[in-house]
This record gives structure tokens, C-alpha cells and sequence, in this order.
């Protein structure tokens, strides 16, 4: 893994003086559908049983804007670059105030999705590839980030599965990709993969294979997660 | 920049400056001639959505901002502005006057120390103005303009949240000290169009106006309607 050659993926935090931290910090990127949260739930149990302090991150959870941001969600009412900016705000209030001071005290910290989705979003939508970058730049460098990968097809499903209607963002509808949802969805789902797909090639992201069964990806996590904290299984 | 910058035929004016210097009295002044003059003008109101304004106010009351997430909050609130007025109006062939714009910022920002090429790609989307106007005036005179009948700063418009002094007076007079400097150092980076901010009023006016009509075709922009 070429991950943590460096604390900040660019430039720096202003908030952050000393880069020393003890705690460690593990992403799980994923579309909707992809079970992330089932085995973020699974591998807290395991990491607390073993003693260690965890705390979650996800996106749309800073005390900030996280509130605007679900209301903005529900009427398509701010343009490109504001809701990429508003959703860049969500991500550094909790960066500062909750992810900086709980790796300084030596927690582990479970993202549910970072910087990369975000990223990823904003490139689907025509946003300038620089300046994407650029506005995340001062983000933590995670530990190690796993990519779980699901097909088009079988995301739909699992999507009906839970919700029983697909949702307009992850449809990526606002795209005007096609007026049909399921085509939408499919279409948008194959972009987010294709600019994933980049990513894992510049970032090293560990690819999991999320068609498999609960068990498997979780012992393949365990597995890796354990290497780097010198814990077994 | 997400939006791609696109071809326009409006012309932006803005204004910079220490708050105290006179610009805001200055771009009124300016709105006021080319309405009477007849031009397709706009004063920009700077109302943002509700939604960014809420979530911006609430920081500020509950002191939820630090250094990246005021940067932030703002940027989000000027895109907001920007891509919903300021772009479309330019778009339309207006000429559109700012009070403050991206520059206001980028020196707020340097002085809560966040990192100068970070924000200026940030606002990279906003297309540069045409004319900035930078009302120069000595430190001393414009924090004798602002303090003088103005009892309570604000916690934020002071610079408090740096915690440089705790009285906010003093807190606000270093803060401006050092968004001098930055103006000051941004004067030849962005083509500024230095007034000098001691002068009386319709002297300053009658620059302003003269520079306008250097570099800005008028009779372009006339009216297309009758009133």
C-alpha cells in the first residue's frame, strides 16, 4: 500500500499544528448498496472486542451544514459548484472537530466514504479536475482505503432491496443522463466506476470484491486491517 | 472550477478596501451615474440562498468556525451568489458592480492562516473583474471611521476567533493591520486600480468615473428598453 507517505494529501490544514497522530484512519468507499455499513458495523464489534476505541465519519454528518445539506438534497435548488462547496464544508467540519482530535487521542477512525466519492461526484459532473483536487487537498491521508466493488446491475438490486425505489442522487438524475431512472442510474453508477477505477490506480485503494458474502469480505478486511495494527484475527 | 468559464459580454466593476475606506459610498455613487446615464447596470444584493445563509449564520453565533471551514462556508455562499446572479447578469451583457468581491476573501483567508494557493484555486471559477477599484487608505483613518459610533464588534468582524487579544478592539485594529498587508500585496498580482481614499469624496467620484470610461465601451451598454 504506497498510502501514508504523507500526513495531508496536499497542502495543509491550518487547524492542524503538530502531524503526530497515533490513531489510525480507515475509509471504505462504496456506491449505495454496496454493504458498507454492514461491515463497518461488523469490524467495530471486532476492534472494540479487542480494546480498541473506534469513531465513524461519514459524509452529511458535520453540526455545520449536514442539516441544509439534507434539505438542499431534497429540492434540487444550489448549482455545481455551491452543493460541491457546501458538501466540502460538511467534510472539514468533521475533519477538524472530530476526525484531527480522535486520531490525536489514538482512535481508530471508520469513514463511511471520504474525500473520494466526493471527488468522484464532482468529476461525473463535468467539475474541473484541478480544482477538484485542490479543494481537498488539505484532507487527512487515510491508513488505507477499501474500495468495495459491485456491478451495475447487481447494485440495482440490492438498491429494490432496501429501498424499493432507486434514489435521484445516486440515479445521479440531476446529470440528465437519460429521463428514465434505471438507465440513469446504471449510466451514473458505470461513470462513478470509471473515475473509481482511476483513483485506485493514483491512490493504491485495496479493491474488495463486494459481490461476495458478508463473511468472506469481513475476514478480508480483519485480515488486512489487523496486519496494520498487529492484531489477529 | 466546476462550471466552465464561459464567453460574456457584461463588464464587472468591483470595489476592495479596508471596511472604513469609503467604497461602499463609492460604488453607489457609480450605480447611481449609470442609471441616470441610462446603462444596463446591476448593483449586486449579495442575497444567498436560505439555505447557505442559514447554516453560515449559525456558525458564526454558535463559534462552530475555524480557519477551513469559515474559507469554506463563504466560498459556498459566494458560488452560491455568483452562479445564481453574478455570471447569468454578465451573461446578459450588464454591467455589474460588486461591493467586495473575490479579494475580500482571499486576504480574510491568508490572515486566519490558511494556505494562499489553496484559496485562490478555490475561487479560481469566478471570472477576474474587468476593473477592481482599491480605496487605499491609511490604517489609522479607516479604523478611526469604523470605531467612531460603532459600539459593539462583531466576533468574527473583529478577527476574536484568532484569539491574537481578547479585547475586541484591539483584536480588530491587528486584524485589519494584517488584511492591509494582504491587499496590499495582492495590488500588482491582480491589476488593482489604486484610489487614493484620504481624498474628498467627488474627487475620488470623479477618478473613478474617468477610469470607467477609459476602459469600458459606455455607449455599448445602453438601455435596450425604454423605460
Amino acid at each position: 500500500m504506497p498510502l501514508k507517505d504523507r500526513l495531508f494529501l496536499g497542502r495543509r490544514l491550518p487547524e492542524v499544528r503538530d502531524p503526530r497522530f497515533s490513531g489510525k484512519l480507515f475509509v471504505i468507499e462504496g456506491a449505495d448498496g454496496s454493504g458498507r455499513s454492514t461491515q463497518i458495523a461488523q469490524l467495530t464489534k471486532w476492534l472494540e472486542a479487542n480494546g480498541y476505541a473506534v469513531r465513524h465519519m461519514g459524509l452529511r454528518r458535520s453540526n455545520l451544514v449536514s442539516e441544509e445539506l439534507e434539505q438542499a438534497k431534497q429540492g434540487n435548488i444550489l448549482t455545481h459548484t455551491t452543493l460541491s462547496l457546501f458538501y466540502a464544508t460538511d467534510f472539514f467540519d468533521q475533519l477538524v472537530h472530530e476526525i484531527v482530535p480522535a486520531l490525536r487521542a489514538g482512535l481508530i477512525v471508520l469513514a463511511d466514504r471520504y474525500i473520494y466519492t466526493l471527488i468522484a461526484r464532482n468529476l461525473v459532473r463535468g467539475a474541473n479536475r484541478a480544482w477538484t483536487y485542490n479543494l481537498y487537498s488539505p484532507a487527512i491521508m487515510p491508513d488505507a482505503v477499501f474500495y468495495f466493488r459491485v456491478g451495475a446491475k447487481q447494485l440495482v438490486e440490492r438498491n429494490f432491496q432496501k429501498n424499493s425505489t432507486l434514489d435521484y442522487w445516486e440515479s445521479g438524475m440531476d446529470l440528465g443522463l437519460s429521463r428514465d431512472m434505471f438507465d440513469s442510474f446504471v449510466a451514473y453508477q458505470r461513470l462513478l466506476q470509471t473515475e473509481f477505477q482511476r483513483m485506485q490506480k493514483e491512490n493504491g485503494f485495496e479493491i474488495i470484491n463486494a459481490n461476495l458474502k458478508v463473511e468472506t469480505i469481513q475476514r478480508e478486511l480483519r485480515k488486512k486491517i489487523g496486519a496494520m495494527l498487529n492484531l489477529s484475527q | 472550477m466546476v462550471s466552465q468559464k464561459r464567453h460574456y459580454s457584461g463588464k464587472l466593476i468591483a470595489v476592495e478596501g479596508l471596511d472604513g475606506s469609503g467604497k461602499s459610498t463609492q460604488i453607489y455613487l457609480v450605480k447611481r451615474w449609470l442609471e441616470l446615464e441610462g446603462y444596463r447596470v446591476f448593483f449586486t444584493e449579495w442575497n444567498s440562498s436560505i439555505l447557505v445563509r442559514k447554516s453560515t449564520m449559525k456558525g458564526k453565533k454558535r463559534q462552530l468556525l475555524t480557519p477551513t471551514t469559515f474559507s469554506l462556508i463563504h466560498a459556498t455562499d459566494f458560488a452560491d451568489r455568483y452562479e445564481r446572479q453574478i455570471l447569468p447578469l454578465l451573461r446578459a451583457g450588464h454591467i455589474v458592480l460588486a461591493d467586495r468581491y473575490i479579494f475580500t476573501a482571499l486576504a480574510r483567508d491568508a490572515v486566519r492562516g490558511v494556505d494562499r494557493e489553496w484559496v485562490t484555486e478555490l475561487y479560481n471559477f469566478a471570472v477576474h473583474p474587468d476593473i477592481t477599484f482599491y480605496f487605499r487608505v491609511p490604517l489609522e483613518i479607516s479604523l478611526n471611521r469604523i470605531l467612531e459610533g460603532r459600539p459593539a464588534l462583531k466576533y468574527h468582524e473583529a478577527g476574536l476567533d484568532m484569539g491574537w487579544s481578547t479585547d475586541p478592539y484591539e483584536s480588530f485594529r491587528i486584524f485589519q493591520g494584517k488584511v492591509f498587508a494582504e491587499y496590499e500585496a495582492m495590488r500588482e498580482q491582480f491589476g488593482f486600480t489604486c484610489v487614493d481614499a484620504t481624498e474628498e469624496i467627488h474627487v475620488q467620484q470623479a477618478k473613478v468615473r474617468q477610469t470607467i470610461r477609459e476602459h469600458i465601451d459606455l455607449p455599448a451598454y445602453r438601455r435596450r428598453l425604454c423605460p
